[in-house]
Protein backbone atom coordinates (compact mmCIF):
# COMPACT_ATOMS: atom_id res chain seq x y z
CA UNK A 1 0.00 0.00 0.00
CA UNK A 2 1.35 3.45 -0.86
CA UNK A 3 2.25 5.79 1.97
CA UNK A 4 0.50 9.11 2.35
CA UNK A 5 3.21 11.73 1.87
CA UNK A 6 2.15 15.17 3.09
CA UNK A 7 4.01 18.22 1.76
CA UNK A 8 2.04 20.85 3.59
CA UNK A 9 -1.09 21.64 5.57
CA UNK A 10 -3.10 24.85 5.47
CA UNK A 11 -5.73 25.77 8.05
CA UNK A 12 -7.91 28.85 7.69
CA UNK A 13 -10.71 30.22 9.85
CA UNK A 14 -12.99 33.15 9.08
CA UNK A 15 -14.96 34.88 11.82
CA UNK A 16 -17.84 36.85 10.34
CA UNK A 17 -19.14 39.81 12.31
CA UNK A 18 -21.65 41.05 9.74
CA UNK A 19 -22.28 41.38 6.03
CA UNK A 20 -23.96 44.75 5.92
CA UNK A 21 -26.66 43.83 8.46
CA UNK A 22 -26.75 43.67 12.27
CA UNK A 23 -23.49 42.65 13.95
CA UNK A 24 -23.75 39.04 15.18
CA UNK A 25 -23.63 38.52 18.96
CA UNK A 26 -21.57 35.41 18.40
CA UNK A 27 -19.83 35.76 15.04
CA UNK A 28 -20.18 32.54 13.02
CA UNK A 29 -16.96 30.84 11.95
CA UNK A 30 -16.11 29.10 8.72
CA UNK A 31 -12.98 26.99 8.62
CA UNK A 32 -11.03 24.83 6.21
CA UNK A 33 -8.11 22.42 6.44
CA UNK A 34 -6.17 21.44 3.34
CA UNK A 35 -3.47 18.80 2.93
CA UNK A 36 -1.14 18.68 -0.05
CA UNK A 37 -0.18 15.05 -0.64
CA UNK A 38 1.65 13.06 -3.27
CA UNK A 39 -0.66 11.33 -5.75
CA UNK A 40 0.60 7.74 -5.86
CA UNK A 41 -1.27 7.11 -9.12
CA UNK A 42 -0.07 10.19 -11.05
CA UNK A 43 1.28 9.68 -14.56
CA UNK A 44 -0.34 6.38 -15.49
CA UNK A 45 -3.69 4.63 -15.48
CA UNK A 46 -4.16 2.31 -12.52
CA UNK A 47 -7.24 0.10 -12.53
CA UNK A 48 -7.22 -0.64 -8.82
CA UNK A 49 -6.99 2.52 -6.75
CA UNK A 50 -9.25 1.67 -3.83
CA UNK A 51 -6.51 0.60 -1.39
CA UNK A 52 -5.44 4.23 -1.11
CA UNK A 53 -8.82 5.06 0.39
CA UNK A 54 -7.86 3.04 3.46
CA UNK A 55 -4.47 4.72 3.59
CA UNK A 56 -6.14 8.12 3.62
CA UNK A 57 -8.23 7.45 6.72
CA UNK A 58 -5.57 8.46 9.29
CA UNK A 59 -4.91 11.64 7.30
CA UNK A 60 -8.65 12.40 7.29
CA UNK A 61 -8.80 12.03 11.07
CA UNK A 62 -5.71 14.18 11.57
CA UNK A 63 -7.19 16.89 9.35
CA UNK A 64 -10.61 16.81 11.02
CA UNK A 65 -8.93 17.15 14.44
CA UNK A 66 -6.73 20.02 13.25
CA UNK A 67 -9.72 21.87 11.88
CA UNK A 68 -11.90 21.30 14.92
CA UNK A 69 -9.07 22.58 17.15
CA UNK A 70 -8.76 25.73 15.02
CA UNK A 71 -12.54 26.22 15.26
CA UNK A 72 -12.42 26.19 19.05
CA UNK A 73 -12.36 22.45 19.82
CA UNK A 74 -16.03 21.90 20.66
CA UNK A 75 -17.63 19.20 18.43
CA UNK A 76 -21.16 20.39 19.29
CA UNK A 77 -20.38 23.85 17.94
CA UNK A 78 -20.00 22.51 14.39
CA UNK A 79 -23.25 22.88 12.43
CA UNK A 80 -22.18 22.60 8.81
CA UNK A 81 -19.59 20.65 6.84
CA UNK A 82 -18.28 19.77 3.40
CA UNK A 83 -15.32 18.26 1.59
CA UNK A 84 -13.46 18.48 -1.67
CA UNK A 85 -10.36 17.56 -3.60
CA UNK A 86 -8.16 19.03 -6.34
CA UNK A 87 -6.04 16.62 -8.39
CA UNK A 88 -2.85 17.85 -10.11
CA UNK A 89 -2.49 17.61 -13.86
CA UNK A 90 -0.75 14.22 -13.96
CA UNK A 91 -3.72 12.70 -12.14
CA UNK A 92 -7.30 11.83 -12.90
CA UNK A 93 -10.64 13.06 -11.57
CA UNK A 94 -11.28 9.55 -10.25
CA UNK A 95 -8.38 9.98 -7.84
CA UNK A 96 -10.28 12.84 -6.18
CA UNK A 97 -13.14 10.41 -5.56
CA UNK A 98 -10.86 8.48 -3.18
CA UNK A 99 -11.61 11.19 -0.62
CA UNK A 100 -15.27 10.20 -0.32
CA UNK A 101 -15.02 7.63 2.42
CA UNK A 102 -12.03 8.91 4.43
CA UNK A 103 -13.04 12.58 4.25
CA UNK A 104 -16.62 12.05 5.35
CA UNK A 105 -16.13 9.40 8.00
CA UNK A 106 -13.28 11.28 9.66
CA UNK A 107 -15.48 14.31 10.26
CA UNK A 108 -18.37 12.20 11.52
CA UNK A 109 -16.05 10.43 13.93
CA UNK A 110 -14.51 13.64 15.26
CA UNK A 111 -17.91 15.36 15.54
CA UNK A 112 -19.42 12.42 17.38
CA UNK A 113 -22.03 11.39 14.85
CA UNK A 114 -23.52 13.56 12.16
CA UNK A 115 -26.36 12.24 10.07
CA UNK A 116 -26.32 14.15 6.82
CA UNK A 117 -24.32 13.25 3.74
CA UNK A 118 -21.17 15.38 3.48
CA UNK A 119 -21.56 17.52 0.34
CA UNK A 120 -18.54 17.49 -1.93
CA UNK A 121 -16.90 18.75 -5.07
CA UNK A 122 -13.79 17.92 -7.05
CA UNK A 123 -11.71 18.98 -10.02
CA UNK A 124 -8.40 18.57 -11.81
CA UNK A 125 -6.27 21.71 -11.88
CA UNK A 126 -2.89 23.38 -11.55
CA UNK A 127 -1.20 25.20 -8.65
CA UNK A 128 -3.40 27.94 -7.20
CA UNK A 129 -6.63 26.35 -8.42
CA UNK A 130 -9.57 27.51 -6.31
CA UNK A 131 -12.28 25.11 -5.18
CA UNK A 132 -15.71 26.16 -3.89
CA UNK A 133 -16.42 23.52 -1.26
CA UNK A 134 -20.16 23.16 -0.64
CA UNK A 135 -21.48 23.25 2.93
CA UNK A 136 -24.71 21.81 4.37
CA UNK A 137 -26.06 21.17 7.87
CA UNK A 138 -24.42 18.21 9.62
CA UNK A 139 -27.70 16.55 10.63
CA UNK A 140 -30.22 17.54 7.96
CA UNK A 141 -29.20 18.33 4.38
CA UNK A 142 -32.29 20.43 3.69
CA UNK A 143 -31.68 23.12 6.32
CA UNK A 144 -31.70 26.18 4.09
CA UNK A 145 -29.93 28.60 6.42
CA UNK A 146 -26.82 26.40 6.38
CA UNK A 147 -26.40 26.04 2.60
CA UNK A 148 -23.08 27.74 2.04
CA UNK A 149 -19.72 27.29 0.35
CA UNK A 150 -16.14 28.02 1.31
CA UNK A 151 -13.58 28.89 -1.35
CA UNK A 152 -10.21 27.26 -0.73
CA UNK A 153 -6.89 26.95 -2.51
CA UNK A 154 -3.12 27.05 -2.06
CA UNK A 155 -0.87 29.22 -4.24
CA UNK A 156 1.69 26.48 -4.95
CA UNK A 157 -0.51 23.37 -5.01
CA UNK A 158 -1.39 20.96 -6.43
CA UNK A 159 1.71 20.34 -8.46
CA UNK A 160 1.26 17.82 -11.28
CA UNK A 161 1.97 14.81 -9.06
CA UNK A 162 -0.01 16.02 -6.07
CA UNK A 163 -3.53 16.20 -4.72
CA UNK A 164 -5.09 18.75 -2.38
CA UNK A 165 -7.58 17.24 0.07
CA UNK A 166 -10.00 19.61 1.80
CA UNK A 167 -12.39 19.47 4.76
CA UNK A 168 -14.52 22.44 5.79
CA UNK A 169 -16.75 23.19 8.80
CA UNK A 170 -19.01 26.04 9.93
CA UNK A 171 -20.38 26.97 13.34
CA UNK A 172 -23.71 28.29 12.13
CA UNK A 173 -25.92 29.58 9.36
CA UNK A 174 -25.06 32.32 6.87
CA UNK A 175 -24.61 35.44 8.98
CA UNK A 176 -27.84 37.11 7.83
CA UNK A 177 -29.79 33.96 6.82
CA UNK A 178 -33.37 34.94 5.94
CA UNK A 179 -34.35 32.94 2.87
CA UNK A 180 -36.80 30.69 4.68
CA UNK A 181 -37.01 26.91 4.20
CA UNK A 182 -36.36 24.22 6.80
CA UNK A 183 -34.95 25.81 9.97
CA UNK A 184 -32.36 24.10 12.16
CA UNK A 185 -34.81 24.10 15.09
CA UNK A 186 -37.29 22.05 13.02
CA UNK A 187 -34.90 19.20 12.21
CA UNK A 188 -36.39 15.76 12.87
CA UNK A 189 -32.98 14.15 12.62
CA UNK A 190 -34.07 10.74 11.43
CA UNK A 191 -32.92 10.42 7.86
CA UNK A 192 -30.12 12.98 7.54
CA UNK A 193 -32.29 15.01 5.19
CA UNK A 194 -34.89 16.87 7.32
CA UNK B 1 -13.14 49.90 18.83
CA UNK B 2 -12.80 52.51 16.14
CA UNK B 3 -12.44 49.82 13.50
CA UNK B 4 -15.74 48.56 12.10
CA UNK B 5 -14.84 44.93 11.49
CA UNK B 6 -16.85 42.80 9.07
CA UNK B 7 -14.74 39.68 9.35
CA UNK B 8 -11.46 38.33 10.62
CA UNK B 9 -9.67 35.44 8.95
CA UNK B 10 -6.69 33.47 10.19
CA UNK B 11 -4.60 31.20 7.98
CA UNK B 12 -1.81 28.83 8.96
CA UNK B 13 0.34 26.91 6.53
CA UNK B 14 2.71 24.20 7.65
CA UNK B 15 5.39 22.85 5.31
CA UNK B 16 6.57 19.30 6.06
CA UNK B 17 8.36 18.47 2.82
CA UNK B 18 9.90 20.53 0.04
CA UNK B 19 11.37 19.07 -3.15
CA UNK B 20 11.53 15.63 -1.58
CA UNK B 21 13.42 16.86 1.49
CA UNK B 22 11.86 16.53 4.91
CA UNK B 23 11.47 19.89 6.66
CA UNK B 24 12.10 19.16 10.33
CA UNK B 25 10.64 20.70 12.34
CA UNK B 26 7.95 21.76 9.86
CA UNK B 27 7.86 25.52 9.19
CA UNK B 28 4.62 27.24 10.15
CA UNK B 29 3.46 30.64 8.90
CA UNK B 30 0.31 32.35 10.14
CA UNK B 31 -1.57 35.39 8.91
CA UNK B 32 -4.48 37.24 10.48
CA UNK B 33 -6.57 39.45 8.24
CA UNK B 34 -9.27 41.96 9.22
CA UNK B 35 -11.83 43.29 6.76
CA UNK B 36 -12.98 46.72 7.96
CA UNK B 37 -15.10 49.59 6.73
CA UNK B 38 -13.13 52.44 5.12
CA UNK B 39 -14.49 55.60 6.76
CA UNK B 40 -13.02 57.73 3.96
CA UNK B 41 -14.16 55.73 0.93
CA UNK B 42 -15.37 57.89 -1.93
CA UNK B 43 -14.04 61.16 -0.49
CA UNK B 44 -10.73 62.98 -0.23
CA UNK B 45 -9.83 63.31 3.44
CA UNK B 46 -6.81 65.38 4.37
CA UNK B 47 -6.53 64.24 8.00
CA UNK B 48 -6.13 60.45 8.28
CA UNK B 49 -5.84 60.33 12.10
CA UNK B 50 -8.85 58.03 12.44
CA UNK B 51 -7.21 55.38 10.25
CA UNK B 52 -3.92 55.80 12.11
CA UNK B 53 -5.75 54.88 15.33
CA UNK B 54 -7.44 51.97 13.59
CA UNK B 55 -3.94 50.75 12.68
CA UNK B 56 -2.96 50.80 16.34
CA UNK B 57 -6.01 48.75 17.35
CA UNK B 58 -5.49 46.24 14.58
CA UNK B 59 -1.77 45.90 15.33
CA UNK B 60 -2.64 44.40 18.71
CA UNK B 61 -5.71 42.41 17.63
CA UNK B 62 -4.21 40.85 14.52
CA UNK B 63 -0.87 40.09 16.15
CA UNK B 64 -2.65 38.28 18.98
CA UNK B 65 -4.79 36.30 16.54
CA UNK B 66 -1.86 35.37 14.30
CA UNK B 67 0.39 34.30 17.18
CA UNK B 68 -2.46 32.26 18.71
CA UNK B 69 -3.03 30.55 15.35
CA UNK B 70 0.69 29.81 15.08
CA UNK B 71 0.51 28.09 18.46
CA UNK B 72 3.78 29.38 19.94
CA UNK B 73 4.73 32.09 22.43
CA UNK B 74 5.06 35.54 20.91
CA UNK B 75 8.77 35.78 21.67
CA UNK B 76 9.42 32.59 19.67
CA UNK B 77 8.20 34.19 16.44
CA UNK B 78 11.10 34.45 13.97
CA UNK B 79 9.88 36.64 11.13
CA UNK B 80 7.04 39.02 10.42
CA UNK B 81 5.35 41.24 7.88
CA UNK B 82 2.25 43.35 7.24
CA UNK B 83 0.13 44.41 4.29
CA UNK B 84 -3.13 46.10 3.34
CA UNK B 85 -5.45 46.18 0.34
CA UNK B 86 -7.82 49.11 -0.12
CA UNK B 87 -11.13 48.65 -1.95
CA UNK B 88 -11.79 50.58 -5.14
CA UNK B 89 -13.41 53.63 -3.52
CA UNK B 90 -10.40 54.18 -1.26
CA UNK B 91 -6.91 55.53 -1.67
CA UNK B 92 -3.52 53.92 -1.31
CA UNK B 93 -2.74 56.49 1.36
CA UNK B 94 -5.47 54.94 3.52
CA UNK B 95 -3.45 51.73 3.62
CA UNK B 96 -0.36 53.73 4.52
CA UNK B 97 -2.20 55.43 7.41
CA UNK B 98 -3.16 52.08 8.88
CA UNK B 99 0.15 50.31 8.35
CA UNK B 100 2.92 52.79 9.07
CA UNK B 101 2.41 55.27 11.94
CA UNK B 102 1.06 53.12 14.79
CA UNK B 103 0.49 49.47 13.84
CA UNK B 104 4.04 48.35 14.58
CA UNK B 105 4.33 49.13 18.31
CA UNK B 106 1.42 46.96 19.53
CA UNK B 107 2.44 44.25 17.03
CA UNK B 108 5.96 44.18 18.51
CA UNK B 109 4.57 44.21 22.05
CA UNK B 110 2.82 40.88 21.36
CA UNK B 111 6.19 39.49 20.23
CA UNK B 112 8.12 40.87 23.21
CA UNK B 113 10.61 42.48 20.85
CA UNK B 114 11.20 43.12 17.16
CA UNK B 115 14.10 45.39 16.37
CA UNK B 116 13.80 45.12 12.59
CA UNK B 117 11.62 47.16 10.30
CA UNK B 118 8.37 45.30 9.64
CA UNK B 119 8.38 44.70 5.89
CA UNK B 120 5.16 45.77 4.21
CA UNK B 121 3.21 45.92 0.98
CA UNK B 122 0.02 47.64 -0.09
CA UNK B 123 -2.30 47.87 -3.05
CA UNK B 124 -5.75 48.82 -4.21
CA UNK B 125 -7.95 46.11 -5.62
CA UNK B 126 -11.29 44.37 -5.87
CA UNK B 127 -12.77 41.40 -4.05
CA UNK B 128 -10.50 38.36 -3.92
CA UNK B 129 -7.39 40.41 -4.63
CA UNK B 130 -4.19 38.58 -3.71
CA UNK B 131 -2.04 40.19 -1.06
CA UNK B 132 1.62 39.11 -0.88
CA UNK B 133 2.82 39.88 2.64
CA UNK B 134 6.61 40.32 2.65
CA UNK B 135 8.42 38.57 5.49
CA UNK B 136 11.72 39.35 7.20
CA UNK B 137 13.47 38.32 10.42
CA UNK B 138 12.04 40.31 13.32
CA UNK B 139 15.36 41.16 14.95
CA UNK B 140 17.72 41.58 12.00
CA UNK B 141 16.42 42.60 8.59
CA UNK B 142 19.44 41.23 6.74
CA UNK B 143 18.96 37.59 7.73
CA UNK B 144 18.79 36.10 4.24
CA UNK B 145 17.20 32.76 5.17
CA UNK B 146 14.08 34.56 6.39
CA UNK B 147 13.33 36.71 3.34
CA UNK B 148 10.01 35.26 2.24
CA UNK B 149 6.44 36.18 1.33
CA UNK B 150 3.04 34.78 2.26
CA UNK B 151 0.14 35.02 -0.14
CA UNK B 152 -3.28 35.62 1.42
CA UNK B 153 -6.71 36.43 0.10
CA UNK B 154 -10.26 36.72 1.33
CA UNK B 155 -12.70 35.72 -1.37
CA UNK B 156 -15.28 38.45 -0.70
CA UNK B 157 -12.99 41.32 0.28
CA UNK B 158 -12.25 44.12 0.00
CA UNK B 159 -15.59 45.48 -1.12
CA UNK B 160 -15.39 48.97 -2.67
CA UNK B 161 -15.78 50.70 0.71
CA UNK B 162 -13.58 48.35 2.71
CA UNK B 163 -9.93 47.83 3.64
CA UNK B 164 -8.26 44.47 4.24
CA UNK B 165 -5.43 44.59 6.80
CA UNK B 166 -3.07 41.66 7.35
CA UNK B 167 -0.15 40.70 9.55
CA UNK B 168 1.94 37.54 9.28
CA UNK B 169 4.25 35.73 11.70
CA UNK B 170 6.32 32.56 11.33
CA UNK B 171 8.25 29.88 13.15
CA UNK B 172 11.10 30.09 10.64
CA UNK B 173 12.42 31.10 7.26
CA UNK B 174 12.20 29.38 3.88
CA UNK B 175 12.02 25.57 4.06
CA UNK B 176 15.45 24.83 2.53
CA UNK B 177 17.57 28.03 2.74
CA UNK B 178 20.93 27.74 0.99
CA UNK B 179 21.80 31.04 -0.63
CA UNK B 180 24.13 32.23 2.11
CA UNK B 181 24.08 35.69 3.68
CA UNK B 182 23.67 36.63 7.31
CA UNK B 183 22.58 33.65 9.45
CA UNK B 184 20.29 33.65 12.49
CA UNK B 185 23.29 32.47 14.57
CA UNK B 186 25.20 35.60 13.56
CA UNK B 187 22.59 38.18 14.60
CA UNK B 188 24.01 40.95 16.78
CA UNK B 189 20.55 42.38 17.39
CA UNK B 190 21.58 45.97 18.04
CA UNK B 191 20.35 47.98 15.09
CA UNK B 192 17.55 45.81 13.70
CA UNK B 193 19.58 45.22 10.58
CA UNK B 194 22.27 42.63 11.47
Amino acid sequence: MPDVKVRKFLVSVEEIHHEGGPVADVPPRRGAVLAVIENPYAGAFHADIQPFMEDLKPLGLEMARKLLAAMGGEPKSIEGYGKGSIVGEAGELEHAALWHAPGGYSMREVLGGAKAIVPSTKKVGGPGTRLDVPVTHVDASYVRSHFDAIEVGIPDAPRANEMVMALVMTTGPRVHARAGGLAAKDIKGEDGLR
Amino acid sequence: MKAKIRKIMTVVDETLNEQGQEVSPPIRRAAAIAVIANPFAGTYQEDLAELIDVGEELGALLAERAVAALGIAGDKVESYGKAAAVGENGELEHAAAILHPKLGAPFRKVLGKGAALIPSSKKRGGMGVVLDIPLGHKDAAFVRSHFDGMEVRVTDAPRANEIMVAVAVTTGGRPLPRVGGLKVSEIKGEDGLR
